[in-house]
């Protein structure tokens, strides 16, 4: 445990106090405490558990209308892509040398999706749309890559119970990988 | 200086060269000595001659510059010299939207482990947003005692502490061509600081840990509000929020007020604009760390959490686009770097790949932090492949992209460490022996 010690010999005369350091750190007493009012404000991540999705509910139908007035723009007509990445297509493409990595063939959780549209789109103007908009447009993606019925309601759960279809096909960093020796001489003709 | 005395000069600079020379072969420092064999000592006496000539301008005249005043003292900001045109920023080969963009280094300009803070690369999600201080908070929250908001100023009144450290993007660059042109386009999404700031250990006794956090979800202030999760045993390692880079305050580019620096990991969990740091049980899978910074392999699997950037080098002289203008012994000249630790050695090569020597390394050698190495080569007209080989503190050797790929396939696109080699043709021109 640190502490203050005074330096009675040395520094006496002065008064002076010198922290030591050591294997635990004192408290500070720096920083505010936050109020859960102040932490909501902020507090936006969602997870895959899904357990900090927000109140609020919509439709696929409305989905299409915040589209295609806040997003289309640069995610086209067909979700085929723009100015921004393309949000469907690319089944089956992961395995090819042209991968087409979007929400239906790569994403691994519909909680991403809910996540990354309430914090950051659209791009113009991040965290402008309500959180039912959100419910919303996150539904009418999901649909146009057939993983949400055309007449679905979408809300917490909808979100957070829906598997993905490349759910499982992440696997965590196994490196290093690569096998290179330090070869010093000939190494061309003797690899 | 008078005439005689000029003259003499130039012989003794005409003379040094040589005598180095014979010093690196006896030293065995050479590179490429052992593979082109020893060069008639008279032809490169001849050459060494005429290369050191100097220009016909005599007698020397008294430059403008020293018959009158130059510019007044205590301009508020010092800039480089106009003439260093070269050393700059530059957007990445083929981007043209700026808001979601990087920049590059030029390293091929740069001296020393230090990035000057104007040059450090950049890559935003959504622009550099300008904030004031005083209305800036980091909170930090979730699986702690107490949740905390701090003020810049309070979180510049904790213990400070400095350290050296590389950052480097995962992207730097990717398995498929174009290639670059230069050492800033083949791998210029490196820099290196000093930075200074408070452990996030020390934040987060203060707000008292809790035994079941396992992951801490750092988010930043700006337009992306960008998210990514690190593990807890890293950040009660050496992760820091920092306030300061080479002993000024941060750039707004580089995350003003307060950015959290991640030690090896890749560039994008240096949260900048850092606001809060949410201590949860489990990673947020956000989109960076899922549609983004993980590696597609052939297979069709994606390594997910490939924090650590593996060791790397590069030779930025000579490096695509210079060009060797005498022929003789030439420096060579790199930085290493390695996420896990320190560089041990640096191997080079100038037949591309075949024969390696033992390059000298500069210090200090400091842990995930640039190092220097040199290494004396002779050219005399003939084609060099010339290479760079890191080797860290784990053993783990810098692997030729060949070997990546075996591994990988060509589309995992992100921590490509590979061993880039730069062509020298016979007139002295330097290309990316990749195209």
């Amino acid at each position: 445990m640190g502490g203050l010690r005074c330096g009675s010999l040395v520094l006496g005369v002065l008064g002076a106090c010198v922290f030591t350091y050591a294997a635990a750190e004192p408290k500070y007493g720096l920083g505010t405490k936050a109020t859960e009012a102040q932490i909501a404000g902020w507090n936006i991540d969602v997870a895959p558990d899904g357990k900090a999705l927000p109140p609020g509910n919509a439709t696929v139908a409305e989905g299409e209308k915040v589209y295609m007035s806040s997003c289309v723009a640069c995610h086209g007509m067909k979700l085929e892509g723009g100015v921004g990445p393309a949000l469907t297509g690319g089944e089956g493409s992961l395995t090819t040398e042209k991968p087409l990595k979007t929400v239906g063939s790569y994403w691994p959780y519909a909680t991403t999706l809910f996540d990354y549209i309430r914090r950051a789109m659209p791009f113009q103007a991040p965290q402008s749309l309500t959180n039912d908009q959100v419910y919303a447009v996150t539904g009418y993606v999901l649909h146009i890559n057939k993983l949400l019925d055309a007449n679905a309601t979408v809300d917490a759960s909808t979100i957070a119970n829906l598997k993905m279809p490349n759910q499982e096909g992440f696997f965590v960093d196994d490196r290093p990988d690569s096998k290179a020796v330090a070869c010093m001489s000939n190494c061309l003709k003797n690899p | 200086m008078t005439k005689k005395s000029t003259a003499s000069a130039e012989q003794e600079a005409s003379k040094t060269p040589l005598a180095r020379r014979d010093f690196l072969i006896k030293s065995g420092a050479l590179v490429g000595t052992a593979a082109f064999g020893l060069v008639d000592s008279k032809l490169v006496m001849a050459d060494t001659t005429s290369a050191t000539s100097l220009d016909p301008n005599l007698p020397l005249e008294v430059p403008q510059w020293t018959r009158s005043l130059g510019t007044p003292t205590a301009s508020p900001y010092g800039k480089p010299s106009t003439f260093e045109t070269k050393a700059i920023r530059s957007l990445y080969p083929g981007l043209k939207d700026t808001m979601s963009a990087y920049s590059t280094s030029p390293l091929q300009e740069l001296d020393g482990i230090i990035t000057p803070n104007g040059l450090f690369y950049e890559r935003h999600h959504a622009g550099v947003p300008q904030i004031n201080p005083a209305e800036h908070r980091l909170m930090i929250h979730g699986l702690t005692e107490t949740a905390l908001i701090f003020t810049v100023d309070e979180i510049r009144q904790f213990p400070a502490v400095s350290r050296v450290y590389f950052m480097e993007c995962s992207g730097n660059p990717s398995f498929l061509p174009p290639w670059g042109k230069t050492a800033a386009e083949v791998s210029g999404l490196v820099s290196c600081a000093e930075w200074t700031g408070v452990t996030l250990r020390t934040l987060l006794n203060e707000a008292g840990l809790k035994p079941e956090a396992k992951w801490i979800i750092a988010e930043g202030a700006d337009g992306a509000a960008m998210t990514r999760s690190i593990p807890i045993e890293k950040c009660l390692d050496d992760v820091m929020v920092v306030y300061s880079q080479n002993g000024e305050r941060l750039r707004p580019e580089q995350g003003y007020p307060l950015r959290l620096f991640v030690p090896g990991y890749e560039g994008n969990t240096h949260i900048k604009w850092l606001r809060r740091l949410h201590v949860t049980d489990a990673p947020a899978y956000s989109r960076e760390e899922t549609a983004k910074y993980t590696d597609l392999m052939a297979n069709g699997k994606a390594r997910k959490f490939s924090f650590v950037m593996e060791c790397k080098s590069l030779i930025t002289y000579p490096s695509g686009t210079q060009k060797l203008t005498r022929k003789g012994v030439h420096e060579m000249r790199g930085i290493a770097w390695s996420g896990h630790g320190k560089i041990t050695r640096v191997d080079v090569s100038v037949d591309g790949g075949n024969n390696w020597t033992q390059a000298r390394l500069q210090e200090p050698i400091l842990t995930k932090a640039l190092t220097v190495f040199r290494a004396a080569f002779e050219w005399n007209g003939q084609e060099l492949m010339i290479m760079s080989r890191a080797i860290d503190e784990t053993g783990y050797v810098q692997p030729m992209m060949e070997q990546l790929i075996d591994e990988r396939g060509k589309v995992s696109f992100y921590h490509n460490n590979s061993v880039q080699p730069w062509r020298v043709s016979s007139n002295g021109e330097v290309t990316n022996g990749r195209a």
